[in-house]
């Protein structure tokens, strides 16, 4: 009986609380939609010492990209609105039911500023601390790592005591070292320098460094030497192994520049180097492969995530008959004429680039795909973007195709053939016409595809063909003008000493030096790093 | 003895050459006339603009001109000799700027504005010199002659021929393009040199000034272009055919094929330092956008179009393709690069530019033919057809007077020569 | 000979003919010269200024003209090239007759007419924001001169986000080097370590920025709230945003205020990474005022395209028209001499709903807004001062501030008065 009355009790006080917290939740989410943004912080601080599981969505509205918590104007109704592929998709704040918005409904934002994210994104760390996912922990721990707050430091020893994953565990740790480093007592401090002395994370290695400092008279700033010496110790071998994961982080960029040079300058390799047309109509190829991809983009909002893939045999059709076409009505008519064909493509390269301006004279936007966004990192101190990476292994794809198609098919023996003896391989019954124009065509169309992944990194515009057409020339020729290996290395080794220049020179003397180095490693090898051997390169 | 004199050599086998001469010596002549002696508002009278206008054509030619000398003759095709001039121009920029003195914004007697500005306390090494006149045509001359020599030196010794010399005479002017931009390298950075006063005194914006620059532009041209002639028809000029024709067979036969590629390549790249130092005073800045690449690309096209290895085809090109420029983007400045771009794609592929060029211009007339167009058109064909009066009628007269001149004043001055010893031999 | 006279007079004819025909077709119009790139690396900013003017023409004409006379705009393409402009400016005046100018964006494009301009006495209104350093007599700066953008911006993060470790990121050309140079004299002066300022230039068009984000996130990982200033130009920022979004810098950890990234330009981004990026104008299209949102509903309608944006160097062009119409109508001519003294005073609303005062050394009065990016590629406003007087030669450089620009008051009547001197420099003495 007793127990009972004690139960129903309970159930009445945590039907009671639950009310109060559910009451309270209501009444304070509504003073998020008014009020400047220092009354909206009190209003997050006080949401987010409430026990209710409406919390979350709300908050997480206000940060994440594509969400936004509205409020309907009409109605009053407080919406968390989703914009997906240009469809609004609402909730009710408080009863979490469907609510259907349209673009003409009244819909007032809740403004968030930098401060308010900062903080709304602190609030959700905690929050999801106690997620059973661990990838979410792992982004909460780091998320409470950045701007370590004293008063969580008890939450955070909690999960980090309950935490499994080493990751997380190690994530946790650092930020409660982060915490400890400014206490009082010497042990914590002592621990503390020992978890950070274990990480390159650039934030551990500053702490530690400013830990480190002396004075002119050779003492510690610090107030208790014997942790600075610890610290300094620490900071020695922690610094060795930044120093490494830096430089390989600069390989890492090099090659990835490389990539993008190979991208760009590879479609050049066959219309300059096999076919020997100076083909300044080259970067505008590659910017119609661009075009392409924002097109693509336009037309289907809802498969942006999948834009990419479609875009990379689009664009390759559209330059590539644009290629084929500028041969059959251009180029046809100069062969044997190499310096005829700068002429006429830089014209069609003016023409193509105004024709694009007369479209649009601002430059486009490109949507980068969620599956590219983001960073890979394999520790603080080294970390690579993936398109980066991605473009790293399109661009090898890319390449090892196209000597699959030069070397073992039918079609790659008739490009050879043409362009190595005209007369003969018209003789043996090729129809050197429509190789040309194939040829060119692959060409052109391998310039759109690089267009499309360097939508991914930098402007697309009318502008861009330009910016890549003299590196192209430089890749093609410093690797030796016709031979897909030589502009492979070419490319690469240009990516690298440009970025291994970089930091000790700045860009700009960076890449003067890199341009010095060209000009001078061709007396060296007057036909490139790779030259063809064979007779007919000395005509 | 008239028919050996070097002149009469040089135009006699040249009928296109001497019109060209023939206009070039008789707008100089008369533009500064029109300009300067004839009123303001009189049908005749020449603005000013247009002197100066026609002055930076005339720089281009020269440029033109340098280029057809290596690449028409020698087969070098530089995709960087904007680098040659935009250094003479550097150089000349740079005694202008000495010239400001105490003028500039800042009243600083020792420093140019740019410097003061970064905070530069004493003059850069570099700049010494250009206070005075004869320093800074030595520089002229000097600088882009010896980037030409050291960069042609090291090429052409190691036989670095056809697109790889192209792209690293473009690499050679791009790296000049990046560092000319930096605002460290004591150069004025993006801005460039700008804000001229006097040039030996003179104000630079008078008209007389413009009239001289005009002037000595014109007759820098017409000497240079019968240099030019006077290269290609000697001997030496035969080699460098021979090496365009066929490098290895003309170094089989046993010339020195480096030594006469350097020495052309140099003198061109002199050619193309004076043109830029005649520019930079007419148009009044120079800036690192000159080392541009595409500008070199853009000189090969006009020797391209107005046909390689001719010398006066240089000239016509450069002239033609700049008076597009100045046309079209003053009448279809939306549209002008396609008009620009179509005639680069047409007159490769049909030979007969004249008639392309037409054509081109014709069917822009047709499309855009606005009433606006048509009176600007027309107005535009007004300039041109006084110019053209003029120059016709005047280049006519040339070319009746040279033909009187061969057929019966030389003729008779030999006769007078010869019927001496004859009378001698008589008696 | 025959042949050639008769030649020679049939050309005459026509060209008699055409000249009828040309001077006809001159009706009695006032001619306004718009001198933007529509082609080139610029054409990407300045065809949208080319339109603005349009538009304002347009407008005007609407309004019953000026004068009584009707407006007509001339059209020239300089293609982003410098000399081109020097030229087209003359062909402009000489030629064309025109009585003001709207053009130029670059500052090299400004210093390349500036001769010209000045020789030939004509009238440039210039709307992009600059480095200052000048005062022309035939020159009205309607951007922001460096105190009108580039300080208080540095103020709001010092207070709002306690930015205490600064990157001075820029293109390597005179306005970020100015602008930089001024913000770290600032910096010093407000207690800021020169250890905590990194300064770094890259070239135009830079275009691989991993090198460079990565020592940014480096520089800012040393303990202390750090922010970039970014006067990074055109070309270079999609990359530069794009390497920031994905190597995970957001805004909430470093902060980038950006002083030539507009609605513009952002309608050329991605904007979903850079939601809380910053930049400070004088203009935001989101401004809520009257006059902006019937300048942004004309501006849709006259470019047909309901999703165009507007921006800070289109509301300077607006100003700039604006008082030059005023000023006409206060002189009673065109006549640039006159419509240059009834310019001083002149007060028009700006589109941010204050006022824009012409100021006697050629400058305005412009309030300086802090926007931060929102994933509509607009801004949200969110700090505003009041309308800062714009100021032509700068008081941290110690060359430039001895000088002040002063056209109106006959004692000074030059633009580059030296206080300590009190005398002119050169330009004015040969002006006279």
């Amino acid at each position: 009986m007793n127990k009972c009355i004690k139960f129903v009790l309970c159930l009445c006080l945590g039907v009671v609380t639950a009310l109060g917290h559910a009451s309270q939740f209501e009444e304070t989410v509504f003073s998020l939609s008014e009020g400047s943004y220092s009354q909206k912080a009190k209003v997050i601080e006080a949401l987010a010492d409430i026990q209710d599981e409406r919390v979350l969505p709300v908050l997480k509205a206000l940060i994440e990209p594509g969400f936004g918590v509205f409020l309907d104007e009409t109605t009053s109704q407080l919406l968390i609105v989703e914009k997906k592929n240009d469809a609004l998709i609402a909730s009710n704040v408080i009863s979490g039911g469907d609510v259907v918005v349209t673009e003409e409904t009244p819909l007032k934002k809740v403004k968030v500023n930098n401060r308010l994210r900062r903080l709304a994104r602190a609030k959700i760390a905690v929050i999801q601390l106690q997620s059973p996912d661990s990838s979410v922990r792992y982004e909460s721990a780091k998320n409470l790592s950045k701007k370590p707050d004293k008063n969580l430091r008890d939450v955070i020893a909690e999960a980090h005591i309950a935490e499994k994953t080493s990751k997380v565990k190690r994530t946790l740790a650092l930020a409660l070292a982060f915490i400890d480093i400014h206490s009082s007592d010497q042990t914590l401090r002592f621990n503390a320098v020992e978890v950070l002395g274990t990480s390159v994370e650039p934030k551990a290695v500053g702490v530690l460094t400013r830990l480190a400092e002396k004075n002119d008279q050779g003492e510690y700033l610090d107030d208790d030497p014997i942790v600075a010496e610890l610290a300094e110790k620490k900071l020695k071998s922690v610094q060795s192994k930044v120093s490494f994961f830096k430089f390989s982080e600069n390989a890492l960029y090099g090659i990835s520049l490389g990539s993008i040079l190979l991208l760009a300058a590879i479609g050049l390799a066959i219309t300059f180097g096999v076919m020997g047309v100076i083909n300044m109509a080259h970067g505008e190829m590659i910017m119609l492969g661009a075009y392409t991809t924002f097109f693509i983009q336009l037309l289907f909002p809802s498969l942006v995530d999948w834009s990419l893939l479609i875009a990379i045999p689009t664009a390759f059709l559209v330059s590539g008959c644009a290629g084929v076409l500028i041969e059959r009505l251009v180029i046809r008519h100069l062969y044997g004429r190499p310096l005829d064909t700068l002429l006429a493509t830089f014209g069609i390269s003016l023409i193509l680039q105004q024709a694009v301006r007369t479209y649009r004279s601002n430059n486009v936007p490109v949507v980068t795909p969620d599956w590219l966004s983001g960073f890979w990192s394999a520790n603080g101190a080294m970390s690579i973007t993936y398109n980066r990476i991605y473009i790293l292994i399109f661009s090898l794809i890319v390449l090892a195709m196209l000597a699959l198609i030069l070397k073992k098919t039918m079609m790659g023996l008739q490009m050879r053939a043409v362009t190595q003896n005209r007369p003969m391989a018209n003789s043996m019954g090729i129809r050197s016409g429509w190789v040309d124009a194939l040829t060119f065509g692959l060409g052109s169309g391998i310039a759109g595809i690089a267009g499309v992944a360097l939508s991914q990194i930098t402007n697309v515009g009318p502008n861009m063909g330009q910016a890549y057409i003299i590196d192209s020339f430089m890749v093609v020729v410093f690797g030796g003008v016709g031979n897909l290996l030589g502009t492979f290395f070419g490319a690469m080794s240009l990516g690298l000493a440009n970025k291994f220049l970089e930091p000790y020179s700045g860009a700009v003397v960076g890449k003067i030096i890199v341009l010095v180095f060209i000009i001078l490693f061709i007396q060296w090898r007057p036909r490139g790093l790779f030259a063809l051997k064979g007779r007919f390169v000395d005509d | 003895m008239w028919q050996r004199s070097l002149l009469f050599r040089l135009i006699e086998s040249d009928k296109t050459g001497r019109w060209v001469l023939a206009v070039i010596a008789v707008f100089a002549v008369l533009i500064p006339f029109l300009n300067l002696v004839v009123p303001q508002g009189s049908f005749f009278h020449v603005p000013t603009y247009v002197v100066t206008l026609l002055g930076k054509y005339l720089c281009y030619a020269l440029l033109a001109l340098a280029l057809d000398l290596v690449w028409g003759y020698c087969g070098i095709l530089s995709l960087g000799h904007g680098a040659f001039f935009a250094l003479g121009g550097y150089a000349m920029g740079m005694y202008l700027m000495r010239q400001i003195g105490d003028r500039g914004v800042y009243g600083n007697p020792e420093l140019p504005d740019f410097m003061v500005f970064l905070n530069w306390d004493a003059l850069p090494w570099y700049w010494l010199g250009f206070d005075h006149f004869s320093w800074t045509l030595l520089m002229i001359v000097l600088v882009p002659g010896l980037l030409a020599f050291v960069f042609g030196w090291l090429a052409f010794r190691s036989r670095v021929t056809g697109v790889y010399l192209s792209i690293i005479t473009q690499a050679l002017t791009y790296a000049l393009m990046q560092a000319f931009f930096l605002n460290d390298f004591g150069f004025g950075g993006n801005n460039g040199l700008t804000d001229f006063k006097d040039i030996l005194g003179f104000d630079i914006q008078a008209d007389t000034t413009r009239a001289a620059l005009f002037f000595i532009s014109a007759m820098v041209l017409l000497f240079t272009y019968l240099l030019c002639r006077f290269i290609t028809l000697s001997k030496f000029g035969r080699v460098l055919v021979a090496i365009r024709d066929s490098e290895s067979r003309a170094r089989f036969l046993g010339y020195r094929v480096e030594h006469y590629k350097l020495l052309v390549f140099v003198g061109s790249a002199v050619i193309a330092g004076i043109a830029g130092a005649l520019f930079v005073p007419q148009v009044g800045i120079i800036n690192p956008g000159e080392f541009n690449p595409v500008n070199s690309i853009e000189i090969v096209i006009w020797v391209a179009l107005g046909g390689r290895g001719t010398l006066y085809g240089a000239i016509v090109g450069a002239l033609i393709v700049n008076y597009s420029k100045t046309f079209f983007t003053g009448i279809i400045p939306e549209m002008w690069l396609f008009a620009l771009g179509g005639i680069f794609v047409v007159s490769t592929i049909y030979a007969n530019r004249g008639v392309i060029i037409g054509l081109v211009l014709g069917v822009f007339v047709l499309n855009f033919s606005a009433p606006l167009l048509i009176g600007t058109l027309l107005g535009q064909f007004l300039l041109l057809a006084k110019f053209f009066t003029i120059v016709f009628i005047s280049a006519v007269y040339f070319e009746k007077l040279f033909i009187k001149f061969k057929h019966v004043v030389l003729p008779l001055l030999s006769s007078l020569r010869h019927k001496k010893p004859e009378a001698d031999a008589a008696s | 000979m025959k042949k050639l006279i008769r030649k020679t007079g049939l050309i005459l004819g026509a060209a008699a003919l055409t000249l009828g025909a040309y001077t006809a077709q001159a009706a009695d119009t006032i001619k306004v010269g718009v001198l933007h790139s529509l082609s080139g690396t610029m054409a990407i900013s300045e065809t949208t200024l080319k339109d603005t003017v349009l538009m304002m023409v347009d407008e005007q004409n609407k309004k019953g003209g000026l004068l009584g006379k009707k407006l007509e705009a001339v059209v020239v393409d300089p293609a982003s090239n410098w000399p081109l402009f020097a030229e087209k400016t003359k062909e402009l005046i000489e030629q064309k007759d025109v009585d003001v100018i709207f053009g130029c964006w670059t500052s090299v494009s400004r210093k390349s007419v500036l001769p010209v301009i000045e020789e030939l006495n004509g009238l440039l209104f210039y709307p992009v924001q600059y480095e200052g350093e000048e005062s022309s007599k035939n020159v009205f700066y309607t951007g922001a001169a460096p105190n009108q953008q580039a300080i208080p911006a540095v103020d709001y993060l010092m207070e709002e986000e306690g930015v205490e470790r600064w990157v001075l990121e820029g293109t390597d050309y005179v306005y970020p080097q100015t602008t930089n140079k001024i913000l770290k004299s600032y910096l010093l002066s407000k207690g800021v370590k020169e250890k905590d300022i990194s300064i770094n230039y890259t070239p135009f068009g830079h275009a691989d920025w991993s090198t460079r984000v990565s020592e940014i996130k480096a520089f800012g990982s040393a303990g202390k709230k750090t922010a970039v200033v970014s006067t990074v130009n055109g070309d270079a920022n999609v990359p530069f945003y794009k390497e920031l979004g994905n190597q995970g810098v957001t805004a909430e950890d470093i902060p980038v205020v950006a002083f030539s990234v507009g609605e513009e330009e952002l309608s050329g981004f991605d904007t979903a990474p850079l939601v809380g990026h910053l930049a400070a104008w004088n203009y935001f299209q989101s401004a809520e005022s009257e006059a902006n949102d019937e300048f942004i509903a004309k501006w849709k309608k006259f470019i047909g395209d309901d999703k165009r944006v507007t921006n800070d160097p289109m509301e300077a062009t607006y100003i700039g028209f604006t008082a030059w119409t005023k000023a006409v109508e206060k002189a009673g001519t065109t006549d640039v001499d006159k419509v240059r003294s009834a310019m001083y005073g002149i007060k028009v609303p700006n589109l941010t709903g204050g006022i824009a005062e012409v100021l006697p050394n050629h400058h305005f009065t412009k309030p300086v807004l802090i926007g931060e990016i929102q994933e509509d590629g607009q801004f949200d406003i969110v700090s505003q001062t009041k309308e800062v007087p714009g100021d032509a030669w700068t008081d941290f450089l110690p060359e430039s501030a001895k000088l002040v620009s002063d056209w109106q008051n006959p004692k000074i009547a030059c633009g580059n008065y030296n206080t300590a001197t009190k005398t002119c420099g050169g330009e004015t003495e040969e002006a006279e």
